[in-house]
């Protein structure tokens, strides 16, 4: 047996030794094209990086791929961002033209910095969970191809950054993102009973609901549960506890998107992603829907937001009645909150736009 | 069974690099992979998942670290009928050398499918597919390089932190090694999960919040300042010169009012009172504005997703703290906070839920924390008051 609660490597035995040299004493970066930071050193000392977009599946042939080309160019060294970029450093300035031509030649796009948007944070989708009510790793796939100069270029207002869960679980940072794409059901559990007394205990089901809805099934012979239709808002939270209970519908299920949240400090404080479509159909393998929604709304804001305005900044400043005008998306009924902290969104004012 | 998968051909057009061509190259040596890649077309053909809920597996002597996954087509693809994911808990800051990262690649070809995320939206690594026997002999290989899982379930999670200090100006205090030494004080939480449900902890090196600390981590870390943003002039200068148009995309734009551009000595004042150390000033002209000296950060609690009770962004607990090993503030701060959690939590509640049920008054008694006008945006407007 090996050894437990080692814990994971040490992390200074993976600085590339400029970055170790100049720990804690950077002073100042710029950003010398899209893709391409410089940093600059008390010390006088630079590194230049290069940040390139993923799949975030990847082979691990692929891996040593790029694990040749850190070799070759950044002393061995590479890491990845928290949104799956890979970025390759080195100390040399010559080495940045070479650098980029092999990373295009391995097919990886060089961007992702200043005002772009960045790769789309996401779950596993069918790819790997139960639980999922759309794919994750295709629908990403289908809006960066859409989005695709956005990613290399840095002409937005400001950056925008999307998210993609493929289920209300939301495993990837979406409730914050200017742009965030949510798998959802629309349909209730489908209860096997049988199933139901082999693998579920029943408390912990009927507690599992935050509405309440499920109780225990009206014939005291059946060691099952019920759903009140009525009651339930898909959330999948009875499946998690009980494998007898799975949602998943080819037509009941899609996405919902939101839009305008952020988690930096700057300027705004932190905002949530507020919801702009409730839901569009599944429609693999490219969902044409939901790229054609998502294009719009980064048009409409690249043409309309101010100078480093983030979405949510410049929704909040025109006001979203005029976003949903701006946009051409339909305002409806599930608009409007009625979960824990609803009344908070209704307007208590005489002032508004048409 | 047929090989061909048209619908995701689909996804190998266009030009950002595509998983599916990930997954044929590991399906061309792993028969794992290549029955992954036949799941996958089937829920495109029906759309629905064919995952099915995951069975309790794992290795000696941890409770966490192994998601199990079974595919409900077993006949269909023996080779993924067990698709176990290990999570992997990766180096601070994801930083790699390439030997280090051959080796998990060696180990996944010879254990698993051969294929992985890095990362998975946890910060960890994630090792997609493998079977129930091969778990103990994967992870013993692993163990041997260097690498240990991380959290899952009721457990702390992979604690995960921004470059910091590594390669930016802006941190505050040493980000990567805040997330190692907790990680490593904190193993047997991360190993075996006891809780209500889930903790995590998230710390970025400033208020740009590049880990999105306040809005996914129950502990959020944020570096700040107390002193005053340091300005060098002549760089300001510089900016201006260069046509920058400081006043519209600065001063305007300062969320406080604490700056102020003199067209006539050409000097940027900075009312370092009013400042609220956004980080806008700093973001736009890096090579001329800078955080503060006396550093550390601002600990927020709460941050969590919609499930169960709606989604939370972090409260602040602490508006500075200075970040210093060994970290015995914080840690004793967080033993408290799961003592407090692990005694009154229901089962699924995380802590801002817990806080909301009992108010943030009682948690502060509890935790023994007195109340600062920061921890809240303004005083109650109601009338119904415990004394
Ligand atoms: C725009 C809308 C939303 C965004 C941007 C969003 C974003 C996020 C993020 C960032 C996480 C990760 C949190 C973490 O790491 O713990 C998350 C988790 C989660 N989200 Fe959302 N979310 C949204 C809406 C919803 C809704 C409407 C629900 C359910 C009704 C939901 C349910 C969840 C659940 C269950 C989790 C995981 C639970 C947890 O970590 O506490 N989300 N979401
Ligand atoms: C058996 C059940 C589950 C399995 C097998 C499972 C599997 C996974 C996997 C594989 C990931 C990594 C995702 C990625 O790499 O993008 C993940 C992340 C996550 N899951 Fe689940 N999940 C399960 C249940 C849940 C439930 C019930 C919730 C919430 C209520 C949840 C919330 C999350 C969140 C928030 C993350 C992101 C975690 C983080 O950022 O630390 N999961 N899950
Ligand atoms: C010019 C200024 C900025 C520089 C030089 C900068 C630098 C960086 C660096 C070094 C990373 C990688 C960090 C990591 O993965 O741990 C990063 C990622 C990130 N930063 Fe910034 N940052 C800047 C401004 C901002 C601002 C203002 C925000 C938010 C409002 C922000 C949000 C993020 C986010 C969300 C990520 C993750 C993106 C990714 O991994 O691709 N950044 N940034
Ligand atoms: C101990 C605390 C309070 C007491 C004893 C109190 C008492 C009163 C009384 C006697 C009136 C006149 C009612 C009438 O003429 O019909 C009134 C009106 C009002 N109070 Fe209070 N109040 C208290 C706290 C508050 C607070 C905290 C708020 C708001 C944040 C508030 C908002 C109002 C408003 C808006 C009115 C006018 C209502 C109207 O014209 O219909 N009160 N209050
Ligand atoms: S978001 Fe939902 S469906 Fe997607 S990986 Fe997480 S739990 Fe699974
Ligand atoms: S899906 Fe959610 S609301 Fe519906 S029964 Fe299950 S737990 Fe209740
Ligand atoms: S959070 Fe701040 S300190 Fe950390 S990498 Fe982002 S900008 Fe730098
Ligand atoms: S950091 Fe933000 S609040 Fe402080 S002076 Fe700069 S823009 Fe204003």
């Amino acid at each position: 047996m090996g050894r437990t609660d080692i814990g994971p490597p040490d992390y200074r035995d993976m600085l590339p030794p400029v970055i170790k040299k100049n720990y804690g004493k950077w002073k100042y970066h710029e950003t010398i094209r899209p893709g391409v930071l410089r940093h600059v050193s008390e010390s006088g000392d630079e590194v230049y990086t290069v940040r390139t977009g993923s799949p975030r599946l990847l082979s691990v042939d692929f891996i040593r791929d790029i694990c040749d080309v850190a070799d070759k160019y950044c002393d061995g060294y590479l890491r990845f961002t928290s949104r799956y970029n890979i970025e390759f450093m080195t100390d040399k300035k010559a080495n940045v033209d070479a650098l980029i031509e092999e990373l295009k030649r391995l097919g990886l796009p060089v961007g992702g910095t200043g005002n772009a948007i960045s790769n789309i944070v996401h779950t596993q989708g069918w790819i790997h969970c139960h639980s999922a009510a759309t794919d994750a790793s295709g629908l990403v796939k289908a809006i960066m191809d859409e989005l695709y100069d956005y990613f290399t270029s840095m002409k937005l207002p400001a950056y925008v950054r999307i998210a993609v869960a493929c289920c209300i679980n939301m495993c990837g940072a979406v409730h914050c993102s200017d742009l965030a794409i949510v798998g959802v059901h629309r349909r209730p559990p489908k209860i096997d009973h049988e199933k139901v007394l082999a693998q579920c205990e029943i408390p912990t089901t009927i507690q599992s609901c935050p509405t309440g809805a499920i109780r225990r099934h009206p014939d005291p012979n059946v060691k099952s549960v019920v759903v009140r239709e009525d009651l339930c808002m898909y959330c999948a939270n009875c499946f998690t506890v009980c494998p007898a209970m799975p949602l998943a519908d080819p037509e009941g299920d899609g996405v919902a998107i939101y839009a305008g949240g952020k988690v930096s400090n700057a300027r705004k404080p932190p905002m949530f992603s507020r919801m702009v479509v409730p839901f569009l159909p599944n429609n693999p393998p490219r969902w044409p829907e939901v790229v054609n929604v998502i294009k719009k709304i980064v048009e409409v804001y690249a043409s309309h937001a101010k100078k480093y305005e983030r979405m949510g900044e410049w929704i909040e400043r025109i006001g979203w009645e005029k976003f949903f005008k701006l946009t051409d998306i339909p305002f409806t009924e599930q608009h409007i909150d009625d979960f824990t902290h609803a009344v908070e969104t209704y307007r208590t004012t005489t002032q508004f736009k048409w | 069974m047929s090989d061909e998968t048209p619908l995701l051909d689909e996804l190998e057009k266009g030009p950002w690099p595509s998983y599916v061509t990930q997954i044929k190259r590991a399906a061309k040596k792993k028969k794992a992979a290549k029955d992954l890649l036949g799941i996958q077309e089937l829920s495109y053909k029906d759309r629905v998942t064919h995952w099915k809920h995951g069975g309790i597996v794992g290795v000696t002597g941890y409770g966490s670290g192994v998601i199990g996954r079974y595919c409900d087509q077993p006949e269909k693809f023996p080779d993924a009928a067990q698709f176990h994911t290990m999570r992997i808990n990766h180096p601070a800051g994801w930083f790699y050398n390439t030997k280090s990262l051959r080796e998990i690649c060696d180990t996944w070809e010879q254990y698993g499918s051969g294929l992985t995320n890095f990362h998975g939206s946890t910060g960890d690594i994630i090792l997609l597919g493998t079977t129930t026997e091969n778990l103990q002999p994967c992870f013993d290989a692993l163990t041997e390089k260097g690498y240990d899982l991380g959290g899952s379930g009721s457990a702390l999670r992979t604690i995960t932190g921004c470059v910091g200090q590594a390669r930016c100006e802006w941190s505050n205090f040493d980000t990567l090694n805040l997330v190692y030494d907790l990680t490593m004080e904190f193993q047997d939480e991360i190993h075996r999960p006891r809780w209500p449900y889930k903790f995590k902890i998230k710390a970025s090196g400033c208020p740009n919040d590049c880990v999105a600390a306040i809005a996914r981590a129950d502990f959020t870390i944020i570096g700040t300042w107390r002193d005053s943003l340091r300005i060098d002039q002549t760089a300001i200068r510089n900016y201006v010169d260069n046509g920058f148009e400081i006043k519209t995309l600065v001063v305007d734009k300062c969320p406080s009012g604490a700056l102020e551009w003199d067209d006539r000595t050409k000097e940027l004042k900075l009312n370092a009172e009013d400042c609220v150390r956004c980080m806008h000033c700093i973001n736009k002209m890096p090579k001329a504005i800078r955080p503060g000296t006396d550093c550390g950060a601002t600990i927020l609690v709460g941050g969590k997703a919609p499930i169960i009770k709606g989604a939370y962004l972090s409260w602040v607990l602490i508006p500075f703290i200075k970040v210093e090993p060994p970290y015995e503030e914080i840690k004793d701060l967080l033993r408290k906070i799961w003592d407090f959690w692990d005694e009154n939590g229901r089962t699924r509640e995380r802590l801002a839920e817990l806080i909301e049920r009992v108010g943030l008054k009682n948690f502060l008694k509890e935790i023994g924390i007195p109340p600062v006008p920061q921890m809240v945006y303004k005083p109650r407007a109601n009338p119904y008051v415990y004394f």
